[in-house]
């Protein structure tokens, strides 16, 4: 391994056993010793021959879908699990965070957990202590330090938690098991700062997600793994691509399920029929047809928009845009026409439907994910809204 | 020097882990209990008085032997170290699971954390002890610093057998149970509340295999060495101080056997938790 590698996983195979029936009991290895059925169990691959070395100051992220063990493999370069076969060998010192305040003990106070987190990441009591008020400060937690844990919110455990991970870890290498999924916006924030000042010191980070977004601002490079095997390795935007590309091919296959979930509830006196989109260049159309079965004496219609991940972009409804969408008799049919400038990012959107009464309680209709937008554009950017920009360039004299 | 250096570099987060699972444990062992730390001796004190009144007052056991009530004390003291480091033992890996799946550090840290929790309580308990020593009018003598390699040689003894209990119970989750009745079968099969050389009375080769155990063979020796030569250690039940060196051979087998199993298995803690 040269100075330049950081991490080098060689030909790492894993499998769990998954055993039958399992001697879990002293008896029932003194009852049926021979018994030829105990030793049976099934063995389930979960990692198949990977290999990839991961230079040094480069941020690696690793995608894939749920069950297709990249957290397994994650958890083998943090060494809590050992290969079957190959090997990882690492350069420099690794602080593993698969998740937030591993060993935090509710009975001990904030100041006592600090040391005995600092202390899981390999950091001795003097270490800690050189760090502890810039710890407590980014926390945000002077006035609480003395407190038993227990007495903390959980928001509060969180912020602690972070705090003590991201200050005291200043370590060569870094592995970041979807840190960013708990936390609101605000811890989000910054978190996403945190990554850009990893980026900024030439950290060496491993990070495994599911947020594309993410891949294609922070990612060097990045590897997409499947059925257990490694199967691409790229620049993030092909990579974010491919995720992308595979995760549609999934809602198609499952749109008839759709409607038997809890995407959709509601009253149903008034029902949405159909959300079309129509898509330009410049334009984004929702054509959305109403229908009802009874006679309603006013309602008020909306959609949102939302990203792939969830994030609510925009939305609207007939009462904000202070339109009175008046009586409907019984088995009649209304289309309403939203329709937008074409300023989403290239990739892929969800829209909902609601329908509602007059007084916002009442829901007759909601329908998540009542429809799908792909944006295609010429290129893509980090974020959710792709504008485009006009730039001009003033020169000096 | 370079090769202390090595040394502390390689186990220097094991220390530091070590340290604060310590501190932890102690800090956590009695909170929200009235009393607190005194149950640290209360615990000792209130099975050394049963035991006392039943065999002492009435039985009239160990009337033979001088300074009893402190004789039976010292081995109520050491018995409870052994109790409670192998107790502590069974459920260390499988308690701490949380933390193994998440966590890649030295597994023998958590199993060495309990014992090093228990040798606290164990010298807090033997300072009782002295005190004890005074209030009966045994003499001290320099033979005390004996203590010093036998508490060493209970502490290897007691972690080793912690070592295989631990990983054992990570597959078998019956270990509990039966180590509990082994426990109690052992209080008795061990000379504590009764002199050895009543047994040897009766038959000179039971006495011979019970002092082959090195928690009797320890607390016979702090015994004599301490408290009064009438106490028979196995030197004096062999009639050959070398016959020592058998409990001492299967105090080393155990660790051999205790550090091997629990190495062979730590890699695969995590997933069979």
């Amino acid at each position: 391994m040269t100075d330049e590698i950081a991490i080098s996983v060689n030909s790492v195979s894993k499998n769990f056993k998954l055993p039958h029936e399992r001697a879990d009991s002293v008896k029932s290895l003194f009852i049926n010793p021979f018994n030829k059925n105990r030793k049976k169990f099934e063995s389930q691959h979960t990692l198949r021959n990977i290999s990839f070395d991961i230079k040094k100051g480069e941020f690696f992220g690793i995608v894939g879908r749920n069950g297709s063990g990249k957290s397994t493999l994650l958890k083998i370069i943090a060494g809590i699990y050992q290969p079957n076969k190959g090997n990882v060998s690492i350069n420099g010192r690794l602080v593993p965070f698969i998740e937030l305040g591993v060993g935090f003990n509710p009975e001990l106070t904030g100041r006592e957990n600090v040391y005995l987190n600092g202390a899981l990441l390999g950091f001795s009591e003097k270490e800690v202590d050189n760090k502890f008020s810039a710890i407590v400060e980014f926390a945000e937690l002077e006035r609480f330090m003395d407190q038993k844990l227990k007495n903390f919110s959980s928001g509060m455990q969180v912020r602690l938690a972070f705090s003590v991970a991201t200050i005291l870890a200043e370590s060569d290498i870094l592995l970041i098991d979807e840190v960013l999924a708990v936390g609101d916006a605000d811890f989000q924030r910054k978190c996403f700062n945190y990554f850009r000042k990893l980026k900024k010191d030439k950290k060496t980070v491993i990070f495994v997600t599911h947020d594309m977004d993410a891949v294609r601002e922070y990612c060097d490079r990045a590897a997409f793994i499947e059925d257990s095997k490694l199967v691409e390795i790229s620049d993030p935007d092909s990579i974010a691509q491919r995720y992308t590309k595979l995760f549609m091919e999934n809602t198609d296959k499952e749109v008839n399920l759709l409607s038997a979930d809890e995407k959709r509830w509601g009253l149903g006196i008034i029902k949405t029929r159909a959300v079309k989109i129509e898509l330009t260049d410049y334009t984004i159309k929702i054509k959305h047809t109403i229908k009802s079965t009874d006679y309603i004496d006013g309602f008020v219609a909306g959609i949102r928009i939302r990203s792939a991940s969830g994030v609510g972009i925009t939305g609207t409804n007939s009462k904000l845009e202070r339109i009175k969408l008046g009586s409907i008799s019984a088995e009649n049919e209304l289309n309403i026409e939203w329709s937008l400038p074409n300023v989403l990012a290239d990739g892929r959107y969800y829209v909902d439907a609601a329908i509602n009464g007059l007084d916002g309680v009442e829901v007759y209709d909601w329908w998540d994910e009542a429809a799908s937008i792909s944006i295609k554009k010429d290129r893509a950017v980090p974020y959710l809204i792709d504008p485009g920009f006009k730039v001009n360039i003033i020169k000096g004299d | 020097m370079e090769f202390f250096d090595k040394l502390k570099q390689r186990y220097r987060y094991s220390v530091i882990l070590l340290r604060q699972l310590v501190i932890t444990d102690f800090k956590i062992r009695y909170k929200s209990s009235v009393l607190g730390y005194v149950w640290t001796l209360l615990r000792p004190l209130a099975l050394f008085l049963v035991l006392y009144v039943v065999f002492v007052k009435f039985l009239k056991v160990g009337a033979s032997i001088p300074h009893y009530a402190v004789y039976l004390l010292l081995g109520v003291v050491f018995w409870n170290y052994f109790v409670e480091v192998t107790m502590n033992g069974v459920s260390a890996i499988v308690g701490k699971g949380d933390l193994l799946r998440k966590m890649a550090f030295p597994r023998y840290v958590v199993v060495v954390a309990g014992s090093f929790s228990a040798l606290i309580s164990l010298i807090i308990n033997l300072f009782v002890f002295a005190v004890f020593m005074v209030i009966n009018g045994v003499p001290f003598s320099l033979n005390i610093l004996w203590l010093i390699p036998l508490i060493l040689e209970l502490f290897i003894f007691s972690l080793s057998v912690a070592f295989i209990l631990s990983a054992l119970f990570v597959r078998f989750r019956d270990i509990n149970y039966i180590w509990e009745v082994v426990l109690q079968a052992g209080f008795y099969a061990t000379p504590i509340l009764y002199p050895i050389a009543l047994v040897y009375n009766m038959s000179p080769i039971v006495a011979k295999i019970m002092m082959l155990n090195p928690v009797a063979q320890i607390i016979q020796d702090a015994r004599h060495l301490v408290i009064t030569p009438v106490a028979v250690n196995i030197g004096g039940i062999y009639g050959n101080s070398y016959a020592r060196l058998i409990p001492i051979t299967i105090v080393v087998v155990f660790v051999a056997v205790g550090v091997s199993y629990f190495r062979k298995k730590s890699p695969s803690f995590a997933e069979e938790i």
